[in-house]
């Protein structure tokens, strides 16, 4: 995106780093472990083996101490400082995971914490007013396996399958010292088996640009799952003080790397990949969590065959383009609407003048027959009156001779003439 | 060791625990380091000032590099943001620079929307980050950052005051980006007119309420050095890309007939506090800062704007996903009301019509009726004038019925009185 520029002298960005080691020290560091597994399998005293500490002690139980009738979900803060750096480490644990008869569902509690977690991150996030937020969420769950050296006992596998998606999964054998390097080993692969079959996505070392750190990583994935074993007591071997495990037939050393995996489990977790796995609970669990949510909130309600690929808006922006498309759809039926109703009124008027017009028809027939009743009646009056005129001046033709004759009549009697 | 904010937010209830070994998370900061700088960096400058300041020169001091872009005029309609994006590696470190410089600032006769502009450009870089966050699925850990981390506020050395337009564009500013004012072309100000200067431009932003940006002392480590540094703010700088041999070095300078200004010389200009300031001790602080302080202000407004709360009326906190049904409700429900409205519009112009029509229809249908009335009396007065001419037809016929009777009875009367006449005259 950007053009490349070469430096001519000293600039000083490159103190940059330095700048963001020194705030990331005053700012502290915080990290949320869950350990899972039954009773018995040494979690409390691997998590004091790793953190050299007792973190789990006499007055702060381990999970196997304190089992009630339900599986439990439980955390215990501590603050724990090393060379200017502060880490305030929280220890997830589930007391009574696995130990009932019935274990159905025995991982619901599980999934709930983590998913509460999410949950306050989310709204804490969504807050109008936001502060800096603590991160509570869990970065990564140990997965105790316990050394059958046979397989994955169907609880294992469901357990993973139901949370491989929401939080880094890290199985590890327990207590591996019952186990002889060979059966480790048979037992090693047919776990990777199981879990490759079940596609179980565990915690993936991410890859490097550096040539030796992946050749190092891939070291560490051919010996997954891990084999740890972990031990509160010290005990003295050749004159070194070690933390093991006191047999009849010789100490088992925590710290030895052909004993068991433990170096690497600590070497991984906490001092090269603690900063990899809040990344990936961060960018990868916490998003998918979060999208899951919010299109659960925006699409409620919405045709879901339109919800498919549109996961890159925001509900804000969601609801903006739903506006939009109502806006439209709104226009389209007015316009709908005004079309029938002109039409509708159209077809009124023209019914109305259609019978305006067959009225104003049928009145001018009654005229024209009207008229024509009283020319016809004319026509009779003048008939009648020029018979009448005609047969009266008959009559006064016809009396005047007859007065005539008369006259004559008489002049004649006078005269003698009629004897 | 002082308590670090995570322990602090953690409260008193955490206990500590000793350690019996080295467990090895001291390499934390290291592991963030490696990250960050797998990742690279990114930096976005923002240049405000008039045209022929020196901005352009400053940035390739400062950055050992010549920029593009070429003098701009004086001519300009209006205020243009013109930004350039450039990949820089020092050391292993890359870094991803943005320039964002002022094209035409302080150029126009009106200058009162000189502001806007920029405000506006910071604006929707703001918003953009916005969206992004608010996606549904969203990639914030590769988003490119364009939010602008700091903001080089140029002064022109006139030895007196600030200007009108400087006072009233930092004001817009000041609560939406780091402001870092540096006096510019300060070779051209001696010694004591530059004490005075400074003095009178501090005194100046303090008394009209603009915020600077001041430079963190509250970590330790760097503390001392930021707050002396705070003390020689504004900045006068001098920026040069020519060299010029001094002693046996070739040194950035300008040559005048009565001296060389020396700009990495710190009796000269402050060039080189700038430097160290700017980028080699704070350049990560002017990110937080930016990040924490001026986009969350950009964010709470907007979000307030949209009518997003806290809390309800009863103080209670919600839920994001309450938040989001209520507004998504609210929203269908304005949805619905404004169609039920037009339906309800349509349905009144329908029925007025309607109305409208039946009173034509009842017009016409009078009108009808009246002359279909006319048209009775009229066949009325035709009947009566009918039989009136039957009447007198009939009158008439009797009378000369009557008339030719008489006539025929005197003809026989009269037959009969010749007869007897003529009768007698024969005896």
């Amino acid at each position: 995106m950007g053009q490349q520029k070469n430096l001519e002298g000293y600039v000083g960005f490159a103190n940059l780093p330095n700048q963001v080691y020194r705030k990331s020290v005053k700012r502290g560091f915080e990290f949320t472990l869950m350990v899972v597994g039954e009773s018995g399998l040494g979690k409390s005293t691997l998590i004091n083996s790793l953190f050299l500490t007792d973190l789990y002690s006499g007055e702060y139980p381990g999970p196997s101490h304190r089992i009630k009738k339900t599986v439990q979900v439980e955390q215990s803060k501590v603050l724990i400082k090393e060379g200017g750096v502060q880490l305030l480490l929280t220890i997830v644990d589930t007391p009574g995971f696995g130990d009932a008869v019935d274990n159905s569902n025995c991982w619901q509690p599980v999934i709930d914490h983590i998913d509460s977690k999410f949950e306050d991150y989310l709204n804490a996030e969504s807050r109008v007013n936001r502060r800096q937020m603590p991160d509570s969420r869990v970065h990564c769950c140990l997965y105790f396996i316990a050394p059958s050296g046979h397989g994955l006992k169907p609880l294992d596998i469901e357990f993973m399958k139901r949370l491989h998606e929401k939080v880094n999964i890290i199985p590890l054998i327990a207590k591996a010292d019952t186990l002889t390097p060979e059966e480790c080993q048979q037992f090693k692969k047919q776990i990777m088996r199981e879990i490759q079959e079940h596609k179980i996505k565990i915690y993936e070392f991410p890859e490097t640009d550096d040539e030796e750190e992946n050749k190092l990583v891939k070291k560490i994935k051919d010996r997954l799952p891990l084999a740890v074993v972990g031990s509160n007591t010290i005990i003295e071997v050749n004159g070194k003080r070690v933390r093991g495990r006191q047999y009849p037939w010789g100490v088992a050393e925590v710290e030895n790397s052909e004993h068991c995996d433990f170096t690497i489990l600590r070497n991984m977790l906490i001092r090269t990949h603690m900063q990899d796995l809040k990344d990936v609970t961060n960018n990868v669990h916490y998003e998918n969590y979060r999208s899951r949510k919010l299109a659960a909130v925006t699409y409620n309600g919405v045709d879901n065959n339109k919800s498919k690929g549109q996961l890159t808006k925001s509900p804000l922006a969601q609801m903006e383009e739903e506006r939009r498309e109502h806006v439209a759809k709104m226009k389209k039926m007015e316009m709908e609407m005004e079309q029938v109703f002109e039409m509708k009124v159209k077809e009124k008027i023209q019914k109305l003048k259609d019978s305006e017009a067959e009225l104003q028809r049928r009145h001018e027939h009654m005229k024209k027959n009207l008229e024509a009743q009283h020319k016809e009646l004319e026509e009779k009056r003048r008939q009648y009156e020029e018979e009448k005129v005609n047969w009266e001046a008959q009559q006064r033709v016809m009396e005047q001779a007859k007065l005539d004759a008369s006259r004559t009549l008489e002049k004649n009697k006078k005269k003698g003439k009629i004897f | 060791m002082a308590a670090t904010e995570i322990a602090r937010q953690a409260g008193e209830g955490v206990r500590s625990v000793p350690l019996s070994g080295h467990v090895g998370f001291d390499s934390m900061p290291d592991q963030l380091v490696n990250k960050s700088v797998s990742q690279g960096f990114c930096f976005n400058i923002l240049c405000v000032g008039e045209t022929g300041l020196g901005k352009s020169t400053l940035m390739d001091t400062l950055f050992n590099t010549k920029f593009e872009g070429e003098p701009t005029t004086h001519n300009q309609p209006g205020v243009q943001l013109k930004s350039n994006t450039y990949e820089l590696q020092e050391s292993n470190v890359r870094l991803k620079l943005t320039m964002v410089n002022t094209v035409g600032f302080g150029d126009q006769i009106n200058k009162e929307d000189s502001y806007k502009s920029i405000v506006e450009f910071i604006d929707t870089q703001f918003e953009a980050y916005l969206q992004e966050e608010l996606k549904i699925r969203r990639t914030l850990h590769s988003y490119h950052d364009s939010r602008i981390h700091a903001c080089l506020y140029f002064i022109a050395p006139t030895g007196h005051s600030l200007k009108s337009l400087d006072l009233v564009t930092m004001k817009k500013l000041d609560s939406k980006v780091n402001i870092i004012p540096i006096i510019a072309k300060s070779d051209a100000i001696s010694k004591s007119e530059l004490a005075k200067f400074k003095i009178k431009i501090t005194s100046e932003l303090v008394s009209n309420g603009v915020q600077i940006y001041q430079f963190p002392t509250d970590d330790e480590t760097v503390a001392e050095i930021n707050s002396t540094m705070n003390g020689h703010l504004p900045f006068a700088v001098v920026g040069s890309t020519e060299e010029v041999k001094i002693g046996n070095k070739m040194v950035k300078a300008r040559q005048y007939p009565w001296g060389t200004v020396q700009v990495e010389n710190e009796s000269h200009c402050d060039f080189v506090k700038l430097r160290e300031m700017l980028i080699r001790v704070n350049m990560e602080d002017l990110r937080e800062q930016t990040h924490t302080r001026h986009y969350e202000l950009y964010r709470r407004c907007k979000l307030e704007e949209m009518g997003f709360k806290d809390t309800d009326p009863d103080s209670k906190p919600f839920s994001l996903q309450e938040t989001y049904e209520a507004k998504r409700n609210e929203f269908m429900g304005e949805l619905q009301k404004k169609e039920e409205e037009m339906r309800q519009m349509f349905v009144q112009r329908v029925k007025e019509k309607e109305a409208e029509l039946k009173e034509a229809e009842k017009e016409l249908h009078e009108k009808f009726d009246r002359l279909k009335k006319l048209h009775q009396d009229e066949k009325k007065k035709l009947e009566d004038k009918k039989k009136s001419l039957e009447e007198e037809l009939n009158a008439f016929k009797q009378r000369k019925t009557a008339t030719e009777l008489l006539q025929s009875q005197a003809q026989q009367a009269g037959g009969s009185t010749t007869l007897k006449r003529d009768k007698e005259r024969k005896k």
